[in-house]
């Protein structure tokens, strides 16, 4: 067990400390600092803009997608790379928010389930920064029964497919170059068969993104209507019917990266009761709230450590084990917890959410109202519970309704029967 | 950057858990609980044989020299089992206790009987209900001897040596460590209690000018608990994790056979769900216990932070295991028959015995504060 630098780690987070220190947009450090969790808003500049610039300065000088092989613009480090350089550019990784797709989730897919040409022309550009990706999986009949997607591919003669249907709360989807979509091509198979994944370009004709106003008055998530989207074969992403796999592939990375990436919220809740006083004293002088900010802390310190008892797996070329699946569990209710705890300490106060009007800004509110959504996207605290269940502790799934039948035959509504070949 | 135990290490547990699983099934532990016996005797002097209460004491005084990281795998295989043993009050608290202060002597006096497991030590520092802290320490040292009052003592029932906190006259007000030999019975008085957890028994001892070895120099109480203590944590934290775990893959288990409305209790989402609650926290537990070990055995700055650490979150998931291993169980679960009594016994023991959870959480919270520079009373 050792937590030290070896010699060559040491000496790596010298370089990127150099680096960091000479090439980083300094200028918006304070900026970034204050940022809320969960879509980047800046002031100053447009987000997008910014994190562009930061990835192909990143690219340009060999500090981009460290672990991915070289021959799709990465540089081939050794995963334990990738942590010291993030633990390096700390505030700064907050302008990786537009890439969480396609490098967190999409990038590894298609390193696993794609073509050559595909890894070729797909991946240099997301190591860049050139290329922003979206999901298109959930829809408004599926999000955790995501296996419920209707939206269809259909093949063509010329082997060619066209795609109708709706996705809904897809994060980003407007300023999304390329969107990775999951479709039923067979609706007449069992449910978890007849998927298809494909890419498509997010201008193509017949693509429709409408902003979604959310809780926290940003609109970040988008409706996308597929109107007859044509889509050539190539862009398809594994086999015909295999959707359901890719689609595995690509959670599992979400949750990997999602749930090594959320913040918990305790250092700026750990600073806010040093600050604030309660008749005349920092909160931290309370008993009682020791207690409650002593479970935050171990919270927060326990997934750190969980995630580098995951890194230290894949530094060793194994899988990150079952423990990864708790990460974004305890991580978003943590979130809500604490943002909860700070209004309360902050009293009446609590309830403005503007910046400037006293020494205290607005995060805790924005943190309040963006932790409903943690504890939603990427499967929700039940999906997640489920899945630690079924996966992790082997325990029976739960009854279903659906199971063995032809998808379109499943029912969709209280008034319908299911048929008598699930009975 | 290794975040992990090393091969040598795992298969040291393995070794061990296989050995107490042979050893030390439950019916061996409940012999214990029934009060037909104080504590495991065979098991303990075994243990001593195999060189599993010298993992971290030096070969020069009869120990295996290994280290705290083995020292940590084998408490949490104790926990795990229930084993009832005065492994933590001689091991954890006396060993360290010697090896941070001990004269030469008084090491070679009494690290090689830890190490085979010649010995039992209990550590007497409380005086009563509440959180006894050294300013209200009554039992005093002078004059080479100890006279006051302890209760509760761990393990104080079964010691033939005792580590007491005292005043020490020879200091202005302040306390100091002793080495109390329990052997001669006419200087103290022992009482044995009713144990929340049996298989950890409980006395009071009632010193009367029993003679009394300084270990560490003059008023040095404060200074070595607060560092044996931090150790003790780390340890104490693998055992509830060790315990902790057994306890969910009982439940997990029992879900399986359990049937009703025609299906597996496990297949209930309200059942699953508690489950992965309770997963969610051993993980948790045990990602933080491996940081604690590794301060530790570094000696890292960060010990008394990572030691509070780890010891809040392990006391948490092994107090929710527990309680919530016993409600899976449904009736069955409040039965003397079934175990689970055992681990929400054990559980709630270990939350209090060296420092309980709220004192540990004040502690985090200072330490946090400090590593920031600021100090909080
Ligand atoms: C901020 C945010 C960003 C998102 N980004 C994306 C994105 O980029 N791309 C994308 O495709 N999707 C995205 N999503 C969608 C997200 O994946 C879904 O919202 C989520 O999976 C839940 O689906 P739903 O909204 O349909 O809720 P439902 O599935 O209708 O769930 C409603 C409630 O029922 C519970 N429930 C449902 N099924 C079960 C069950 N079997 N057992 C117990 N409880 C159950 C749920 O836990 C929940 O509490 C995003 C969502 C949010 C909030």
């Amino acid at each position: 067990m050792d937590f030290d630098d070896t010699r060559e780690e040491a000496e790596f987070r010298a370089r990127a400390r150099a680096w960091i220190t000479k090439n980083a947009p300094h200028e918006l450090h304070t900026e970034l600092v204050n940022a809320p969790f969960g879509h980047l808003d800046l002031r100053s500049v447009d987000a997008v803009q910014a994190a562009r610039q930061w990835q192909s300065r990143k690219a340009r000088d060999g500090w981009a997608c460290l672990s991915w092989p070289e021959e799709y613009g990465g540089q081939g480090a050794p995963q334990m790379h990738t942590i010291i350089w993030s633990q390096e550019e700390a505030v700064y990784s907050r302008l990786g928010a537009p890439f969480l797709v396609s490098q967190g989730s999409l990038g590894p897919t298609i390193m696993t389930w794609g073509t050559e040409a595909q890894k070729q022309k797909l991946l240099p550009p997301i190591v860049t920064g050139v290329d922003i990706w979206c999901q298109l999986f959930s829809e408004p009949a599926a999000g955790s029964d995501l296996a419920g997607i209707r939206t269809r591919s259909i093949r063509e003669q010329d082997g060619s497919w066209t795609l109708k249907g709706q996705k809904i709360w897809s994060s980003g989807a407007r300023e999304a170059d390329w969107g990775v979509i999951l479709t039923r091509s067979d609706p007449d198979a069992v449910k978890h068969h007849g998927m298809t994944m494909f890419f498509i370009d997010m201008r193509a004709p017949g693509v429709v993104v409408r902003p979604i106003r959310q809780i926290t008055e940003q609109s970040h998530l988008n409706e996308v209507y597929l109107d007859n989207v044509r889509v050539p074969d190539e862009h398809r992403i594994g086999p015909v019917g295999a959707g359901w796999k890719v689609a595995l592939t690509m959670l599992t990375n979400e949750r990997i990266t999602v749930g090594s990436h959320m913040p918990t919220g305790f250092e700026e809740l750990f600073s806010l009761v040093n600050q604030i006083t309660q008749s005349g004293v920092p909160a931290v002088y309370d008993r009682s709230l020791r207690s409650r900010l002593a479970g935050f802390a171990s919270r927060a310190n326990g997934l750190k450590y969980t995630y580098y008892r995951a890194l230290t797996e894949l530094s060793r070329g194994g899988e990150p084990g079952p423990e990864m699946s708790i990460m974004k569990l305890v991580a978003a209710s943590t979130m809500q917890e604490i943002a909860t705890l700070a209004l309360d300490l902050q009293g009446l106060r609590g309830a403005v959410v503007q910046e400037g009007m006293d020494d205290n800004d607005d995060r805790f509110q924005m943190m309040l109202l963006r932790s409903a959504g943690a504890r939603i996207e990427g499967g929700t605290d039940q999906v997640m519970r489920t899945i630690i269940a079924e996966r992790v502790l082997g325990l029976p799934q739960d009854m279903r309704a659906d199971k063995g039948i032809p998808f379109s035959a499943i029912p969709t509504s209280p008034n319908q029967k299911a048929p008598a070949a699930a009975e | 950057m290794n975040f992990d135990f090393d091969s040598n290490q795992k298969s040291l547990q393995s070794e061990m858990r296989r050995f107490l699983e042979q050893r030390s099934p439950v019916s061996e532990v409940r012999t214990v609980l029934d009060g037909k016996r104080p504590f495991q005797e065979s098991l303990w002097s075994e243990l001593g044989e195999m060189g599993y209460t010298g993992v971290a004491i030096d070969e020069c005084y009869g120990g295996t020299g290994l280290g705290y990281l083995e020292l940590c795998l084998i408490s949490e295989e104790l926990g795990r089992t229930l084993a009832a043993v005065p492994y933590s009050s001689t091991v954890y608290i006396f060993a360290e206790a010697l090896k941070e202060a001990g004269t030469e002597e008084q090491k070679q006096k009494w690290l090689p009987k830890i190490a085979k497991a010649q010995t039992v030590a209990c550590f007497a520092l409380e005086e009563g209900a509440g959180s006894t802290p050294l300013q209200k320490i009554k039992t005093r040292y002078a004059d080479g001897a100890i006279s006051g009052v302890k209760k509760p003592v761990v393990d104080g029932q079964i010691a033939d040596v005792a580590l007491v906190v005292a005043r020490d006259d020879e200091t202005e007000n302040k306390c100091s460590l002793f080495i109390v030999d329990l052997t001669d019975e006419t200087r103290f008085e022992r009482t044995q209690y009713k144990s929340l957890d049996p298989t950890r028994s409980l006395a009071s001892l009632n010193f009367k000018m029993a003679p009394a070895d300084r270990l560490g120099v003059p008023g040095s109480a404060e200074i070595l608990l607060s560092c044996i203590l931090d150790r003790a944590a780390v340890f104490a934290a693998f055992e509830q994790i060790g315990g902790a775990e057994k306890a969910l893959w009982m439940a997990r288990d029992y879900s399986l056979e359990r049937f009703a409305f025609g299906r597996p209790i496990g297949s209930f989402q309200a059942i699953q769900h508690m489950m992965a609650d309770m997963y969610a926290a051993t993980v948790l537990a045990r990602s933080n216990a491996y940081y604690g070990v590794w301060a530790l055995a570094t000696q890292s700055d960060d010990l008394g932070l990572a030691a509070a650490n780890a010891r809040v979150s392990a006391t948490q998931s092994y107090q929710l295991c527990a309680r919530d291993a016993i409600h899976i169980h449904g009736g069955m679960g409040f039965t003397w028959e079934f175990d689970c009594h055992l681990h929400y016994r054990r559980s709630n023991f270990l939350a209090v015995q060296y420092g309980s959870l709220s004192q540990w959480e004040d502690r985090l919270v200072r330490q946090l504060c400090a590593s920031d520079g600021v100090e909080i009373d």
